[in-house]
Order: C-alpha cells, then structure tokens, then sequence
C-alpha cells in the first residue's frame, strides 16, 4: 500500500497493518483526526466531527 | 446467509466486531451510514442481517425502520432504538414494567419543570431526553441553578431541549453498574467509578475508571428483566446502588460500547454478541 497526505498539513502518513476503512487515525504530525476511506489505494480524509446525535 | 455491520466510523467497537466475525468466519459486510441509498418506496431485502452500530442516533432510527420494514432483521431493533434512547419514554416503560429506577418527571413549560423539581427536592438531575456520553447531564444543587439551566434551554433553538426531564438524584457510592445483557443472560458487568476528572459523571469517555463487577443473581435478574422492557437484544444496563445497597435502573443502552469493559470484566463481549447475532438471523 501507497502512503498517503494528511489533507491538513501534507505531512506523510503510512497506513498500519490492519487498518479498516472508516476507521480514524490520528495525523503524527499535526494531529489532525483523519477518516481512512480506503486502504488501497490509502486514501484519507479529514474525519466527521462528533454529532449532537452521536452516542450509544 | 447475508449479514452486515452498519457503522458512521469504524469506532475500536465496531473494529472488535469485524475482528470477532471473522475469527468466527462470518462474512460481516462493512455498509457505512452515509453510503445508504434508501428507496422507501420499494420493498426489497439485501440482507438477512444488520448488526446496527450506527453512532448516529438519527441514522440508526430511520435505518433500523427502514431495513426491518425490508424484512432484515436488525440487531438491535428499530423498536430498541425507539425507546431507549428517548429518555422520556424508556423511565415511563421502566415504571410500568416495575423496574426500580429513580423517580423522575416530565415537563414542557419552566414554570412546570420548576414545580417537579420542588417535588423532587434538590439536588436534582437534568438531562436532555435525547443524548449520550453524558452530555448535558447535569446536576443541579438548588433553584438558582436550575432557573439557570432552564434559561439556557429556553433560548435552545431545539424543540426537544425544551422537553424537561428531571431525575431525583442517588447518592451513589461513587460507582454505578454498566452490566451487558445478551438476549436472556447479564454476561459482563463493570462498575464506573467517577474520578477528579469525571466528578459525580461515571461516563468512563469523561474521565470514569472501569473495574470488574461480578454478575449476581440480583443484577443478572434485573438486568435481564430491564432489557426485555424493549425487546430481546444486546443491552448496557445501567444502575446505580442506593443507600441501603438496593439498585435502581436508570438508562438502558440500545448500542452499548464496550471498549473498556472487556478487560476488567475478562469478558470477550464482541465475541458473544456475534455469537448471539448470528444465531438470531439463522433463526
């Protein structure tokens, strides 16, 4: 798998063995909260921000 | 045999999950909320199951009617979602199915919800009627500060802040129970322990501890009996323990997480709920 660009600050970010689409990672350079839309090709997101609605 | 996870973001839960159907080798389609194409005017079934981890609780009501009306079965369903997560309604069902739970009211006026608080005495709690994670769960120690609380709601521009749910307040020994109902059985119970970042909040994403609580007979029964007030599913019952030791129910989770609970309880609880799930859509 390709690395890819925090869309925040184009730092590089490699995708971890394991990682799931959907899930959130954290940008290690700027901390940004990005959404993993696909893994291959990688390709990220900046993630949702939490919704009044959001919960359990 | 179709099934799926139906998920906003791939939340450490929702990871469980997948990693637990294929453990298992169930093929557990990913379908993200936001990707849904519904046509309501047409009937038809993609999947024989949906495990439904929707975070959205908007999403998760008109989702789980929709794809129950296709005639998948939803885990948990619509009816779960319905009325767990409408506080209003779950303590009136929680009443009349004879679960203790603390007193509370309902009122649609601040002059009303003046009046239940006075009947209640002080302090009282407050929560909005839709919400999780705690928020906007308050504590309110006097009447300066619930004409306060009250003032902020009236200039909310949302008509369900202004539908006012006053709980009476448990002294709680600084813990409440999180216990995890699946179908019929308590299978993992934690007790939240409120910290100094928490403050009287046991909400363990707001700073509450997790440590294990043994599955009683007491809290199996309860549990059990409170999760069936909305249909057989996978629950997080929450009590919490009064003075004198007995418990009272005051929340009913229809989507429970429980990242961090499965540690301190020794309990794979992604594992049994896909267990429970999939022996559901064969049936």
């Amino acid at each position: 798998m390709a690395d890819s660009e925090c869309p925040d600050c184009a730092g590089h970010i490699s995708p971890r063995p394991g990682i799931e689409s959907g899930e959130v990672i954290s940008c290690p350079d700027c901390g940004a909260k990005l959404e993993v839309k696909s893994v291959s090709p990688f390709v990220l997101e900046k993630a949702p921000e939490v919704q009044e609605d959001w919960g359990e | 045999m179709r099934v799926a996870l139906l998920y906003t973001l791939i939340t450490p839960e929702n990871k469980l999950l997948l990693g637990a159907a294929r453990a298992k080798g169930v093929e557990l389609e990913k379908v993200q909320d936001d990707s849904l194409e519904m046509e309501l005017t047409h009937s038809g079934r993609q999947f024989d199951g949906v495990l439904q981890r929707s975070s959205s609780y908007a999403r998760t009501l008109y989702s789980s009617f929709y794809l129950e009306q296709m005639g998948t079965f939803v885990c948990n369903p619509y009816k779960a979602h319905h009325l767990c997560g409408d506080k209003f309604l779950a303590s009136i069902l929680l009443a009349k199915n004879k679960i203790p739970t603390p007193k509370t009211y309902g009122a649609f006026s601040a002059d009303a919800a003046r009046a239940a608080a006075a009947k209640l005495s002080f302090p009282v709690v407050m929560k909005p009627v839709f919400g999780s994670w705690a928020r906007m769960v308050h504590r309110l120690n006097d009447a300066d500060s619930l004409s306060n609380e009250l003032e902020s709601r009236e200039e909310m521009g949302h008509a369900f802040q202004k539908v006012y749910y006053l709980q009476e307040h448990i002294n709680k020994p600084g813990r409440d129970l999180r216990v995890f109902v699946i179908g019929q059985q308590a299978i993992a119970g934690i007790y939240r322990n409120s910290t100094a970042k928490s403050g009287w909040i046991t909400n363990t994403g707001r700073g509450g501890t997790a440590s294990n609580c043994p599955i009683t007979p007491e809290t199996n029964e309860l549990a059990v009996r409170a999760a069936n007030v909305f249909g057989e599913g996978i629950y997080g019952v929450d009590m919490m323990e009064r003075a004198d030791g007995s418990l009272v129910v005051h929340e009913v989770n229809h989507t429970t997480e429980f990242r961090n609970s499965i540690a301190p309880s020794g309990v794979d609880i992604p594992a049994k709920m896909i267990d429970y799930f999939i022996s559901k859509v064969k049936q």
